[in-house]
C-alpha cells in the first residue's frame, strides 16, 4: 500500500484561513488537497507515472501521487491524482460582473411595469443558429415555466413571442423588428469548437447593421453562458444554468424603466 | 408468461389500432415522393461525386428534373430514357446534365416498361452489392462473433473523422460492441450529402459516404485485433434520410437512427416529406440488414417521463407497424426509450423497471434500444456515475438489446476518450455481476412494478384510440408527442414532397422487399 496515502505526519504549514490567499480544502485548512483525473497520450508504465508527477508538479501541486493509472488503449493512459496545490487566490479582491437587478415575484414585476412602463413590454426569444435545444428557452418563456417557475408567457405585463429552435439570426432580427420588440432573449445549449460564440458574435453583427442594437435589450442564456461573457459578446445581459424567468422578467423591466428614465432626463422629459 | 401480469389481449388490441394507423399513413405514402428519394434512386443507380461548386451530382440531376417541371415523372423514368438513347451509364448521364451537356427533358420518351428494362443491369449491381454487404457482416459474424447482449452502444463526436477513428478504435479495444459516429449539429438541414472525408464539426462529424467508409475500415480492423464484429452506426434522419440509409447500406453500416418522427419533433422537417422519405429508407435499411433505432427517448427530454411514459410505448407500437409495411423484421427493430425519471422521484427506479420489462416482453424479438439518463444529469458527475450505474441494472435485469451507454460527462461535452472507459467499466461490471438477475427475482402480484406496467400499457390504448381518430399528422399537430406541436404543413422540406405521375416507378423498392436477403 503507498505510504502517502496513509501518512499522518503533514508538512508544516499555516492552518488559519486567510481569505487573501486561500486554496483547496481536504481535511485541514490550507492543506491544499485536490483530486484531478486526466489522460496523457503515452503508453502505460513507470515513465508515463512520472510523467504525469511531473505535469502536476508544472501545474502547481506539491505531493503528486498518481492512485491509479490504466492505459484505455494504445499509446494512451487514463489518470486520477491528488496533490497539495501551492498556488492562492485573493478572494477578498474577487469581482465578478453581476446582472444588476433585484428579482421579483411575478406579481411585483407585472405591478411595477403598469405602474412604471403603462405598457406591455414585448419579448421575443429564440435558440438561434444550428442548435436545436429548446427546453432552456421554454423554461424562462412558455407559460408552464420550469420546476415552479411560470414562464414570461404567463406574465400579464409581457407580450412574447418564442420562435422555438434553429431560427437563423436574419430571421430573428426581422421578426423582432415587426414584433418591435424591447427585448431579445436568445439561448444557446451547444458549445461545442465554440459555434455558439460565432452565432451570438453575428446576431450583434446584424443588430448593428440594421442599426437597432442600441434600441432593445439584448440577453443572452444557456447552461455556459455568463454575464461577464455576454457582455463581452457585446449583449446587455447573460444568465447561467438555474435561471428563472423571475430573474429575467425582473431585469427586463428594470433595465427598460432605466433607459425610459434616461432617455426623458436627455430630452428633457419630452418625446423626440 | 408475463412477470408484469400483462393481458396479452390488450397488446394484440393496441398492434391493431397501431395498424390502422401505420396504413392510414402509407396510403398517404404510397403516392408520393420527394427530391431525396429521387436522389437516393440516383444514388442507387451508381450516381456519386459533385462539381466543381461541391455540389452532389444526385442534387444537380434532381435540380435539373424539377427545373424542367418532371419531377413527377420520377428519376429513374428519365434516367431510363436517357439510358436508352445515349447508350451511357447514370453517372456518365449525370456528368454530362453537371456540364450541360445534356438536358433530360429533350429525351426521346420510352415506355415505363423499356426504361425499367435498361436500368436492370444497374438494379441488379446495387442489389448484389448490398447482398454481399449482408454477407459480409454473416461471415464477420461467423468468424470473429460478437458480443452478448446488450451490445455496448458508444458515441464518438469529434467533429474529424480521422480523430473519430482514434476513438472509436480505443472504444472497441475497451469492450465496446457498437460505435456511432453522431452528426454534427445542422447536417439534418441540409437538403444535400457533404462528400468526402470530414474534419469539421460541432458535437459530431459529417455523414458522408467517405467517412462511413474509412470508419468502417477502421472498425473491421480493430473487430479483428479484439476477436468482436464491431457494428458502426450513423443517423438518417433528416432531409436527406434516404440518402443516408443508401449509403449505409453500401458501406456495411449496421445500425441506423431512422425515425421521421424525430426529424419531425426535434429539428422542425416538415411531416409529410419526412414520413415519406422514412419509408423508402427503411425499405433500405430492412434490406440491408441493417438495425434501425427510433428516437422515442427523445421524448422524456421534453415531456416528463413519469407522466408521458405511454406516449413512448404509444409510438414503440406505431413505429413497429411502420417498419414492418417497410419490411423490416423485428429482429432489425431497435425501437427506442429511456430511463429518463427526475432522480428524486420516490420509487423511480422501480417505475423505470417496470417500464423496461413491459417492453420487453411486448416487442420480444426487438433489440431494443435503451437510452441512459440525460435530462437530470447535471455537473455533479459523481453522482451521474451513479445514475448511470442504475440504469445499467435496469438493462440487464430486463435484458434489453442496445444500451446506450450513460456518460457521467453527459451534462457538460460530448465523451472524452476516458469517459467513455469509465463508463464501459461500470456496464460491464453490473452486466456480469448482476447476469442473471432477471431469471432469478419475480415481481409481487399487484405490487408497485405489475402496476405501472398495466398502468402504462392501458394510457398507451387510449392514446392509440384517440390516434387512430386522429390520424398520425394530426395527432402531431395536436402535440400528443414530446409536448411538441408540428403544424402539418410547417417546417422544413414540404417543397420537396411531389404526387408521382403515371410513368413514375422507383426501381428499388419491389426488389427490396421481394429479393433474397441472404
Ligand atoms: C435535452 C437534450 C437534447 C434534446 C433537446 C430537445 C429540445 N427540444 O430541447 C435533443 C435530444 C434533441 C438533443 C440533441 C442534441 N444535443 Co443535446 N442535450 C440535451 C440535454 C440532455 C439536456 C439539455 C436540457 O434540456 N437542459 C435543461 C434546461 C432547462 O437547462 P438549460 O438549457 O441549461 O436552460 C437553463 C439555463 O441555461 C437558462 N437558459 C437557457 N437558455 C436561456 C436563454 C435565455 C434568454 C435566458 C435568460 C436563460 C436561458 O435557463 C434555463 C432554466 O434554468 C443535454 C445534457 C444535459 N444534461 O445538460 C444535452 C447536450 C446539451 N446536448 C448536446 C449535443 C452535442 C447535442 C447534439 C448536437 C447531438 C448531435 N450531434 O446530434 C444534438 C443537437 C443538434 C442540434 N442541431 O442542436 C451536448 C452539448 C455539448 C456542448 N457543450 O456543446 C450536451 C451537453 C450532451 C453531451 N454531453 O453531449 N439534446
Amino acid at each position: 500500500m503507498s505510504k502517502g496515502l496513509y501518512s499522518t505526519d503533514k508538512k508544516n504549514f499555516d492552518k488559519t484561513l486567510n481569505l487573501k490567499a486561500i486554496k483547496p480544502y481536504g481535511d485541514t485548512m490550507n492543506d491544499g488537497k485536490t483530486q484531478l483525473s486526466f489522460t496523457l497520450p503515452v503508453p502505460d508504465g513507470e515513465e508515463a507515472v512520472e510523467a504525469a508527477k511531473q505535469l502536476m508538479k508544472k501545474m502547481g501541486f506539491d505531493d503528486p501521487m498518481i492512485v491509479y493509472h490504466k492505459e484505455l488503449t494504445k499509446g494512451f493512459t487514463f489518470f486520477i491524482a491528488y496533490g497539495s496545490c501551492t498556488h492562492t487566490v485573493d478572494y477578498t479582491a474577487i469581482h465578478v460582473p453581476k446582472v444588476k437587478s433585484t428579482t421579483w415575484s411575478m406579481e411585483e414585476t407585472d405591478e411595477f411595469i403598469k405602474k412604471n412602463i403603462g405598457r406591455k413590454i414585448r419579448v421575443i426569444g429564440a435558440t438561434t443558429g444550428t442548435d436545436a435545444h429548446t427546453v432552456g428557452i421554454d423554461a424562462i418563456m412558455n407559460m408552464k415555466g420550469y420546476a415552479g417557475h411560470y414562464g414570461l408567457e404567463r406574465y400579464k405585463m409581457f407580450e412574447t413571442l418564442n420562435m422555438g429552435s434553429q431560427v437563423p439570426n436574419e430571421e430573428f432580427v426581422a421578426k423582432a423588428i415587426e414584433f418591435q420588440a424591447d427585448a431579445l432573449l436568445v439561448s444557446q445549449t451547444v458549445t461545442q469548437k465554440n459555434i455558439h460564440i460565432k452565432n451570438l458574435t453575428e446576431l450583434v453583427e446584424i443588430l448593428e447593421a440594421e442599426g437597432i442594437r442600441d434600441k432593445v435589450i439584448l440577453i443572452a442564456g444557456g447552461p455556459r453562458i455568463t454575464h461577464e461573457l455576454a457582455k463581452e459578446l457585446g449583449y446587455d445581459a447573460g444568465f447561467g444554468a438555474n435561471t428563472y424567468a423571475e430573474d429575467v422578467a425582473s431585469y427586463i423591466a428594470q433595465e427598460l424603466y432605466r433607459r425610459i428614465q434616461e432617455k426623458n432626463k436627455n430630452t428633457g422629459g419630452k418625446e423626440e | 408468461m408475463s412477470k408484469l401480469g400483462l393481458d396479452f389481449k390488450k397488446v394484440k388490441y393496441a398492434r391493431s389500432l397501431a395498424k390502422k394507423i401505420a396504413d392510414d399513413v402509407q396510403s398517404f405514402v404510397d403516392k408520393r415522393s420527394t427530391v431525396s428519394v429521387e436522389r437516393t434512386i440516383c444514388r442507387l443507380l451508381g450516381i456519386d461525386g459533385i462539381d466543381e461548386n461541391e455540389v452532389p451530382l444526385p442534387n444537380i440531376v434532381v435540380d435539373h428534373i424539377k427545373e424542367k417541371g418532371l419531377l413527377e415523372q420520377g428519376a429513374a423514368f428519365l434516367l431510363g430514357n436517357a439510358v436508352i438513347e445515349t447508350g451511357l451509364t447514370p453517372q456518365e448521364i449525370a456528368e454530362k446534365i453537371s456540364k450541360g451537356d445534356l438536358d433530360l427533358s429533350r429525351v426521346k420518351v420510352y415506355s415505363r416498361e423499356k426504361a425499367e428494362e435498361a436500368l436492370e443491369p444497374f438494379v441488379d449491381d446495387m442489389i448484389k452489392r448490398i447482398q454481399d454487404n449482408r454477407r459480409k457482416r454473416n461471415e464477420y459474424l461467423e468468424k470473429l462473433g460478437e458480443g452478448p447482449q446488450p451490445y455496448l452502444y458508444v458515441i464518438v463526436a469529434t467533429g474529424n473523422i480521422y480523430e473519430d477513428v482514434v476513438q472509436a478504435q480505443a472504444a472497441a479495444r475497451q469492450g465496446a460492441d457498437i460505435i456511432a459516429v453522431i452528426r454534427t449539429t445542422g447536417q439534418s438541414l441540409l437538403d444535400y450529402v457533404p462528400y468526402g472525408p470530414t474534419t469539421e464539426g460541432f458535437g459530431g462529424t459529417m455523414a458522408t459516404q467517405e467517412n462511413f467508409r474509412i470508419m468502417r475500415k477502421a472498425l473491421d480492423e480493430v473487430g479483428e485485433e479484439v476477436g468482436r464484429y464491431i457494428r458502426l452506426v450513423n443517423y438518417a434522419s433528416g432531409l436527406c434520410m434516404p440518402e443516408i440509409a443508401a449509403m449505409g447500406a453500401m458501406e456495411r453500416l449496421d445500425v441506423m437512427l431512422n425515425d421521421a418522427l424525430y426529424g419531425i419533433l426535434f429539428r422542425d422537417i416538415n411531416m409529410k416529406r419526412t414520413i415519406i422519405d422514412q419509408y423508402f429508407s427503411r425499405v433500405i435499411n430492412g434490406f440491408a440488414g441493417i438495425i434501425i433505432n427510433t428516437g422515442e427517448d427523445n421524448y422524456l427530454t421534453t415531456a416528463d417521463a413519469y407522466e408521458e411514459a405511454h406516449t413512448v410505448l404509444t409510438s414503440n407500437f406505431i413505429n413497429e407497424q411502420l417498419a414492418l409495411i417497410a419490411g423490416i423484421p423485428e429482429e432489425q427493430m431497435g425501437l427506442g426509450h429511456a430511463f429518463e425519471m427526475n432522480p428524486d422521484l420516490t420509487n423511480g427506479f422501480l417505475y423505470e423497471l417496470a417500464q423496461a420489462q413491459m417492453l420487453r416482453e411486448i416487442f420480444p424479438k426487438a433489440p431494443l434500444k435503451y437510452m441512459p439518463p440525460t435530462k437530470y444529469m447535471t455537473g455533479n458527475i459523481f453522482k451521474g456515475h451513479v445514475q448511470d450505474a442504475l440504469f445499467n441494472v435496469v438493462s440487464i435485469w430486463t435484458h434489453q438489446g442496445i444500451q446506450l451507454l450513460g456518460m457521467l460527462t453527459e451534462a457538460i461535452h460530448t465523451p472524452f476518450m476516458s469517459d467513455r472507459y469509465l463508463s464501459i467499466e461500470n456496464a460491464r461490471y453490473i452486466f456480469n455481476n448482476l447476469k442473471d438477475i432477471g431469471d432469478e427475482v419475480e415481481f409481487k402480484k399487484d405490487g408497485i412494478i405489475q402496476k405501472r406496467a398495466q398502468q402504462v400499457l392501458d394510457e398507451s390504448i387510449q392514446l392509440l384510440e384517440k390516434m387512430v381518430q386522429d390520424g398520425l399528422f394530426v395527432s402531431l399537430s395536436k402535440g400528443t408527442f414530446a409536448n411538441i406541436k408540428r403544424p402539418i404543413d410547417g417546417g422544413k422540406g414540404l417543397d420537396g414532397v411531389f404526387e408521382k405521375g403515371k410513368n413514375y416507378f422507383n426501381p428499388f423498392v419491389k426488389r427490396m422487399l421481394e429479393d433474397e436477403r441472404p
